[in-house]
């Protein structure tokens, strides 16, 4: 460890002094920026049909009246369950999440016959579909938020997540193509006739929560016992074990559900925990030199030999050069980047571009798809509301006082961050094009749900982070349910080292 | 724990940070080229806002711009159909464009420079005044004579091509390469159905998208001996010298001996040069040519425009469609030398002598003009949108002088007596003097032979009025008859239009 950091590690200033300096609970904070984020997609609303319909309909304020109804109700749940909860997080998502469905309404009223526009129900196409979903999260949301009482009681089923966590990443895996692939990645459990759902998602929520456990009692191992080599500690090869494990799954999932995306995601987030866990930097190193190894031998491979590495290998060759099939292969990454180019700096207006030149532009593209109407200052902008999201979520990681929630919130605030990354890389062609929701933006229950659900984590942590250690209702000491104590004694945090 | 967690929150503003970079990457350098890309929809929408302008000939829209409710506002039809497709080409939505709509684009379109002051204006009126209107020298009558008669020719033939220019100015009057085809459908708004309609006329027989007028190379047969004989009149042969003939005649070191098309032609040791013309004579012009020798052959081939790979058809000076060269091939024996047997099967336009229809009305027009050879061209004129100004006249020029006056006077009386006497009655009409030449070329054993005919007419006054070649490709014997006789319908037709222009 680092001198710099030496201070960090000690309770004095990583608990105690936060919590003094942010004793308030800022619920009306939460709520004017809530407000404002309202009026916003309100507005939002109002702009899209004045371009699309060339005029305001007396009912546009329908959607945005439903979202605000389920915001607030959520805001007057935190009042209640965690009154001390980071007061950004829920406006930044309500934003992200009307956006989205403002967006989703946009292209149905594109693709709706011109005389039925007017008239689009608010519950119609994808996004009434969007809209009835987020009502779904935000109830089940708030149900976490009253149900999780103190995020330190999820370890307690640690290892039930964790098995739960494998089992949904392998259910579409092992399903038969027809009730699990959709365009190439067999991501899903489609049920014939009701829908499908993408339980990576979620798995991604049950393996952080199994991995921040795991390591908090593995750390002292991992971190001490360790051979140095070339400056840099590497661990013993036995502790490898559980990383290769996790290496290995990751790309059975890069192999069997021909997912990129979800494989990058699920290895960063186990590296970046680990690393969190242990600070060793060699973590890091091996994590990127099996992940980036991994990928080129798929690439390789793919090209060699095919088989399951071929549609790795075709997305690589597509993210190389789009424009060597711009009708074929490239197609829907050439025509994101059109919709890019053609927004320029400000964009069309919302409602004046073209997004239904993209396919599928409601899942994966949503990002160009907004980024022509709204520009790069607006795209900047929704970058920038969700590092608020990711630093926040951090934030509450480093103000936490125990071990088992700061990797928990540090995990999933990176895993967020990582995965806004992977698919709005991949749609600006930075890195290969795989298919990830864009969190709160795409259509699709699964993942706006799973989102919510870390959200509310993040809430849950940060509001342990900032709550007053002692005196007043909110102390530790009147916490409802409290944390096993177990859980205190072996959260090397709270030991103080000489 | 707290010191990896503030770096994994500097990873996380590093992450973000190279979204942002890229973003702006993409504004910064790529945005020009992916908003103007050909594989952005946008693009064709903005296009199709402004209404394209049209192409006319003879006071008649040949290709105009409906307005539609679609997404693309403005839908390019042609009247004309198949008649004028390989003149106009087609501006699809997504496809390549072809023809004059792909090399008069901007104008068309509205965005050539010449029309900048109407975009200005635009800006500030708030209206959207069209693109300019392109007029077609073309005579609409020579047009329907030369695709009538091609559709509706007597030997079956299912190729073909015809071609007439006004020998004074270049201005081509008619243009058709057969097989046709129906540019509509390309034009239309619904991608699949154009892509599904060029894919079938790509690969539909006899290749109808290709321009055989402009681009088909054939083997010119006897329409070749115009140019030995203009060679032969530059070296000392008068039109009324005798020149060895015969039933047929064997060149030097071949065996393959070069016979005449029936027996009853030129059997006589020798024939005057304006008889082997008549005639066409097989064994005179063969043995012409050896004497002439390869290289003043090949020169002379080359001054009526053989070899010529640069030109184009559309405006004078600039742009148009593109022509194929016509070649007159190397006529040399492996070892470098002049091989006698390939110059005299040259000398009758077999072996690798290739022209185009249009090097052959160049060549009947030369003669016609006194033997200068106006550079051919298809726009007349380019007119405003609210057509009041003219952004383009053209001014015919020159392109050069194969022969002189003289020996292109020689050479009409030659092809006057073709029409009247020869191979070419076919070709005669009233009131006008019809002169020409046939051609029939042999491809490989089996397959019939080509048909031709280059030929001209003159008015009362000896004013050249039309020029004109048509070929028929496998046509069979009867050929370059009735090649002669549609030459015939067209000049008769370009005749009787050019007042009226």
């Amino acid at each position: 460890m680092t001198a710099a950091a030496a201070p960090a590690a000690s309770p004095a200033t990583t608990g105690e002094q936060p919590g003094v300096r942010l004793a308030r609970s800022r619920r009306n904070a939460e709520l004017s920026l809530l407000l404002l984020a309202l009026v916003l997609v309100a507005a939002y609303g109002a702009t899209v049909e004045a371009t699309v319909l060339d005029t305001v309909t007396a009912d546009f304020w329908m959607p945005t009246a439903v979202l605000a109804a389920l915001f607030l109700a959520m805001h007057v749940a935190v009042r209640f369950l965690a009154p001390f909860a980071d007061p950004a997080l829920l406006p930044a998502v309500a934003l992200l999440n009307g956006i989205g469905v403002g967006f989703l309404r946009r292209l149905d009223l594109a693709k709706a016959d011109p005389g039925d526009r007017e008239t689009l129900a608010i519950f119609a196409g994808n996004g009434g579909r969007q809209l009835a979903w987020t009502l779904a999260s935000v109830a089940l949301a708030a149900g976490l938020l009253a149900l999780m009482r103190d995020h330190r009681s999820v370890s307690r089923y640690a290892y039930t997540l964790g098995l739960a966590g494998i089992v949904l990443v392998m259910i579409p895996a092992v399903l038969p193509a027809r009730y699990s692939e959709i365009y190439g990645a067999k991501l899903w459990i489609i049920i014939p006739g009701l829908g499908q759902i993408q339980p990576g998602e979620f798995a991604k929520l049950a393996l952080l929560a199994f991995f921040a456990y795991y390591l908090v009692r593995k750390r002292e191992v991992l971190s001490l016992a360790s051979h140095r080599f070339l400056g840099i500690d590497f661990p013993r090869g036995r502790d490898l074990g559980p990383v290769l494990a996790v290496w290995a799954l990751s790309v059975l999932v890069l192999v069997f559900e021909k997912d990129l995306g979800t494989s990058l995601l699920y290895f960063g987030m186990f590296v970046v925990t680990l690393y969190i866990a242990t600070e060793r930097v060699s973590w890091l190193l091996i994590g990127l030199i099996l992940f980036f190894g991994g990928a080129y031998l798929a690439y390789v491979l793919g090209g060699v030999i095919g088989g399951p590495f071929a549609n790795f290998h075709l997305r690589a060759e597509i993210w190389l050069d789009p424009f060597a099939d711009p009708y074929q292969d490239g197609y829907q990454l050439v025509q994101g980047l059109l919709a890019l180019g053609s927004g320029g700096l400000f964009g069309a207006g919302p409602g004046g571009g073209e997004p239904l030149e993209i396919p599928e532009v409601q899942n994966d593209f949503i990002f160009a798809g907004i980024g022509e109407e709204i520009g790069l200052f607006g795209l900047s902008a929704l970058l920038v509301v969700y590092l608020l999201i990711v630093e926040r979520g951090l934030r509450a990681a480093l103000a936490v006082r125990d071990s088992f929630g700061k990797l928990l919130a540090g995990g999933l605030a990176f895993t967020l961050g990582l995965q806004v990354f992977v698919i709005v890389g991949g749609i600006s062609k930075l890195i290969p094009l795989t298919g990830q929701t864009t969190p709160f933006l795409s259509a699709g229950g699964s993942s706006l749900m799973a989102n919510w659900l870390l959200i509310i984590v993040l809430m849950r942590v940060s509001d342990a982070a900032r709550r007053p250690m002692t005196g007043g209702p909110g102390g530790t000491a009147a916490r409802p349910g409290g944390g096993p104590p177990e859980q205190l004694h072996g959260a090397p945090t709270e030991v103080i080292r000489p | 724990m707290n010191a990896p967690l503030r770096r994994v929150g500097v990873v996380a503003m590093v992450l973000f940070g190279l979204l942002f970079a890229n973003l702006n990457w993409i504004q910064a350098y790529k945005a020009d080229e992916y908003r103007n890309s050909d594989y952005n929809g946008r693009v064709q929408v903005a296009e199709y806002e402004r209404r394209r302008g049209n192409i006319e000939a003879g006071g008649t829209a040949l290709a105009t711009s409906k307005e539609t409710s679609g997404k693309l506002r403005y839908l390019r039809t042609y009247p004309g159909g198949q008649k004028y497709a390989h003149v106009l080409g087609y501006k699809p939505v997504n496809l390549g464009d072809t023809g004059i709509e792909r090399v008069e684009n901007d104008f068309l379109a509205g965005t050539s420079d010449a029309l900048i002051a109407n975009r200005i204006k635009d800006m500030f009126t708030g209206d959207e005044t069209g693109g300019g209107n392109v007029l077609l020298t073309l005579s609409k009558r020579a047009q329907d004579a030369a695709y009538n008669g091609l559709a509706d020719n007597r030997v079956g033939a299912k190729r073909g091509a015809a071609i007439a220019i006004d020998p004074r100015t270049g201005a081509v009057q008619a243009l058709v390469s057969m097989p046709s085809f129906d540019p509509n459908p390309l034009a239309s708004h619904d991608s699949e159905e154009a892509t599904a309609a060029f894919n079938k006329l790509e690969n539909a027989p006899g290749g109808p998208l290709k321009n055989r007028a402009l681009s088909e190379v054939l083997p010119p047969g006897s329409t070749f001996k115009i140019v030995v004989a203009a060679a032969a009149l530059e070296n000392g042969v008068g039109k009324d010298t005798s020149i060895p003939a015969g039933p047929s005649w064997t060149p030097p070191t071949s065996g393959a001996p070069i016979r005449n098309a029936a027996p009853g032609i030129c059997p006589e040791p020798e024939v005057t040069l304006i008889n082997a013309v008549t005639e066409s004579c097989n064994t005179g012009f063969a043995q012409l040519g050896v004497k002439l020798g390869a290289d003043k052959v090949k020169e002379k081939a080359r001054q009526f425009g053989f070899e010529q790979d640069d030109l184009t058809v559309g405006q004078l000076g600039e742009g148009g469609l593109p022509t194929a060269p016509s070649r007159t091939g190397s006529m040399e024996a492996p070892d470098g030398a002049t091989d006698p047997a390939a110059l005299a099967q040259s000398s009758i336009g077999q072996r690798d002598v290739k022209m185009t229809p249009l090097q052959g009305a160049l060549i009947a027009g030369a003669i016609a003009n006194g033997g200068s050879q106006m550079r051919p061209h298809l726009v007349r004129q380019l007119l405003a949108p609210d057509r009041t100004t003219s952004y383009y006249t053209a001014k015919p020029n020159k392109l050069r002088q194969p022969v002189s006056g003289q020996v292109a006077s020689d050479l009409r009386d030659m092809m006057v007596s073709v029409v009247k006497n020869g191979t070419g009655r076919n070709a005669n009409f009233d009131g006008y003097q019809v002169g020409g030449k046939t051609g029939t070329a042999d491809v490989s054993p089996g397959t019939p032979p080509h048909g031709w005919f280059i030929g001209f007419a003159l008015d009362k006054n000896g004013t050249p009025v039309s020029a004109v070649c048509v070929v028929l490709e496998e046509a069979g014997d009867g050929g370059s008859g009735e090649a002669a006789r549609i030459a015939g319908k067209i000049m008769q037709a370009a005749a009787a239009d050019s007042g009226g222009r």
